[in-house]
C-alpha cells in the first residue's frame, strides 16, 4: 500500500501517526469519565478554553502548554463559581464562561497578526507535526494515563456515587479540578492532530461506542482507546490519500464506528433491541 | 458524659438554597438504637442526613459522633442513597459496587485485594445477592439493587448507619431481608438511622421516631410518640393544604 510505504519513507508521517494514535488513546480514556460524569458540554467548553491562553503563551514566548492549562483551569473555576454563587445552572455557566474565553482567544490571536496560524490551531493540521509537538504529546499522554492509573479506584468512586465518596473523606471537589487539568492537557495533546473545534468529538464519541459495547468500566477504557485509535490511524490514511482535512476525517471515522455500534452492538443496538421487541410480541 | 451517644445533636439549624429548611434539632442517640425519620415530603428529612455526613453546611448547632466531630469520626459512618440518586446505567456490576465500600480503608493509590473480595462476597451473601455477583446494575430489580446498596455499606463495617428511603419502591421479601439485618446490626451495638415514608408500619420497626416537619415535632419512643398525636401534628399541614386545594 501507498500509505505504508509513505510512512517508511517520510518522517513527517511518522511523527503524525505516532501524535495521531496517542491522540486517540488519551482522548478515548479521559473521555470515559468525561461522558460517565455527565460532562461532554464541560468537555466542549474546557477544549475551546485553551484558546486564549495558547494566545497568550505566544505572545509571551513561553511555552504554550503553561497557558493553555491555566486558561482551561480558570474557565473550569469560573463556571463553577457562577453555578455554585447564583441560580445560574451549570449547562447555562459553561455556555457563558466558555464562549467568552473563546471570543476572547480569536481576538488576541487576530491582534497578534503573527505566524501563528488561527485556522491551524481550530482544526489541527497533523502533517505539520514538528518533533517538538511530538514529544510534547507524548510526554503529556504518558502523564495521564499514569493518572488514570493511579488514581483509577478515586475516579471511579467519584464519577459513580460522588456523594459516597464525599461522605468518606475523599476530595471531591480537588478530583473534579485534577479531572479538568487533564483534560486541557488532552486538549493541547490534541490541537495538532484534530484542532481546538473538534477535540470533543475525539473525548466522546469512542468512549459513547465503547459505553453501547460493555457494562465494565475497565473494558471500556480499554476499548475506548481502541477505537479512538483506529479512527485516528484511519483518518490519517484518508487524509493522506485524498488529501483531505485531517481532524475532520478523523472525527467521521470515529462517526463511523459510533454508528456502527449504535445499530449492531450485541446488546444495547438497536437492530438487537428490535428483534427483541418483536419476539417477545410474537411469543405473547 | 455526652461521649456514651453515638449520635448527639444539638440546635441544628440548617438553610437550603438560603431558605431555613429546618430549626432546633435536639437529639441523642444510644448505641444499639433503630430510629425511624418520618414526616411530609418537603419537611427537610434528606435535608437532616445531608447536615449531619457534612455535605452542606449547617447555620448553627453541632453534631458529635461518639463525642467528637464528623469529619474525625466519618470512618465509623456508612450512608445508603436514595435509589433515585444512583446512575443505573454505569458500567459496574454487583460486586464490583460492593468493593467500593472497602475503599474508605484502603489508602490512595491502593486496589482491593482477594481479602478485601472475599469480604465483599461475604457481604453480598448476607443480602441473599452472591449469585448475582456479576450482573450489571441496571439488569437488577428495584429491591435487589437497594440491597446490594446495603451490601455495600455492610463492606464498610461502620458503626452508624445511614440510610434515605431505602424501601421505596422495592418488595416485601427485600424489605423484610433488609430489615432483619438491620435488627442484627442493631443487636451488635450498631446504630441504625431510616429515614421512612411509610407510616403503617413505623411501631414495627422502630424504636425510636424523630419526627420533622421544618423542625423538630418530636422524638422519643416510637409508642409515646404516637400516642402523643405528635405524628399527625406534622401531616396536618399538608393535610390541610390538600383539602384546600380539593376545594378550590
Amino acid at each position: 500500500m501507498a500509505f505504508i510505504e509513505a510512512v517508511i519513507q517520510y518522517g513527517f508521517l511518522q511523527k503524525a501517526l505516532l501524535t495521531s494514535v496517542m491522540v486517540g488513546i488519551i482522548c478515548g480514556i479521559i473521555g470515559c469519565f468525561i461522558i460517565l460524569r455527565g460532562m461532554a458540554l464541560m468537555g466542549d467548553a474546557i477544549s475551546h478554553a485553551v484558546l486564549p491562553g495558547v494566545a497568550i503563551s505566544y505572545m509571551l514566548g513561553i511555552n504554550f502548554l503553561i497557558g493553555a492549562v491555566l486558561s482551561g483551569i480558570i474557565t473550569a473555576i469560573g463556571i463553577g463559581f457562577v453555578s455554585q454563587n447564583s441560580r445560574i445552572k451549570n449547562d447555562i455557566s459553561i455556555g457563558i464562561m466558555f464562549t467568552a474565553a473563546f471570543a476572547l482567544g480569536i481576538i488576541l490571536i487576530t491582534l497578534m497578526k503573527s505566524s501563528t496560524d488561527l485556522y491551524h490551531i481550530l482544526f489541527g493540521n497533523v502533517l505539520a507535526v514538528r518533533p517538538s509537538d511530538m514529544w510534547i504529546t507524548l510526554g503529556i499522554g504518558t502523564f495521564v494515563l499514569l493518572s488514570i492509573f493511579l488514581l483509577y479506584k478515586e475516579f471511579l468512586v467519584t464519577s459513580f456515587d460522588s456523594t459516597m465518596a464525599e461522605v468518606y473523606g475523599l476530595p471531591v471537589r480537588l478530583i473534579h479540578y485534577f479531572l479538568m487539568t487533564l483534560l486541557t492537557l488532552v486538549t493541547v495533546a490534541s490541537l495538532q492532530t484534530v484542532g481546538i473545534i473538534l477535540v470533543v468529538a475525539m473525548l466522546i464519541t469512542p468512549a459513547a461506542t465503547a459505553y453501547l459495547l460493555t457494562d465494565r468500566l475497565s473494558t471500556m477504557l480499554f476499548l475506548s482507546a481502541g477505537i479512538g485509535t483506529l479512527a485516528s490511524i484511519a483518518g490519517l490514511y484518508f487524509s493522506f490519500t485524498y488529501n483531505l482535512a485531517s481532524g475532520a476525517t478523523i472525527v467521521l471515522v470515529a462517526t463511523f464506528f459510533f454508528l456502527l455500534a449504535f445499530f449492531f452492538s450485541p446488546r444495547q443496538g438497536l437492530i438487537h433491541k428490535f428483534i427483541k421487541k418483536s419476539r417477545a410480541e410474537t411469543s405473547r | 458524659m455526652e461521649d456514651m451517644y453515638a449520635l448527639n445533636i444539638q440546635d441544628l439549624s440548617v438553610s437550603y438554597h438560603g431558605k431555613p429548611a429546618l430549626r432546633t434539632i435536639n437529639i441523642a442517640v444510644l448505641p444499639g438504637s433503630l430510629v425511624g425519620i418520618i414526616g411530609p415530603n418537603g419537611a427537610g428529612k434528606s435535608t437532616f442526613i445531608k447536615a449531619l455526613l457534612d455535605l452542606i453546611p449547617k447555620d448553627n448547632g453541632s453534631v458529635r459522633i461518639f463525642g467528637k466531630t464528623f469529619s474525625e469520626q466519618r470512618q465509623l459512618v456508612a450512608y445508603v442513597p436514595q435509589r433515585n440518586n444512583i446512575d443505573w446505567d454505569f458500567p459496574i456490576n454487583v460486586l464490583e459496587t460492593v468493593l467500593l465500600g472497602t475503599y474508605p480503608s484502603l489508602g490512595i493509590f491502593k486496589r482491593p485485594k482477594q481479602a478485601d473480595k472475599a469480604r465483599a462476597l461475604a457481604c453480598l451473601k448476607k443480602v441473599g445477592m452472591e449469585d448475582y455477583h456479576d450482573r450489571q446494575i441496571g439488569e437488577l430489580s428495584g429491591g435487589q439493587q437497594q440491597r446490594v446498596f446495603l451490601a455495600r455499606a455492610l463492606v464498610q463495617e461502620p458503626e452508624i448507619l445511614l440510610l434515605d428511603e431505602p424501601f421505596v419502591g422495592i418488595d416485601i421479601l427485600s424489605e423484610e431481608n433488609m430489615m432483619n439485618i438491620l435488627r442484627d446490626l442493631k443487636s451488635a451495638g450498631k446504630t441504625i438511622l431510616v429515614v421512612h415514608h411509610d407510616l403503617s408500619k413505623v411501631d414495627t420497626y422502630f424504636e425510636q421516631l424523630l419526627v420533622l416537619n421544618k423542625k423538630q415535632i418530636g422524638y422519643g419512643d416510637v409508642k409515646e410518640v404516637v400516642r402523643n398525636g405528635v405524628i399527625n401534628q406534622a401531616y396536618l399541614g399538608q393535610l390541610s393544604i390538600f383539602e384546600k386545594a380539593e376545594v378550590m
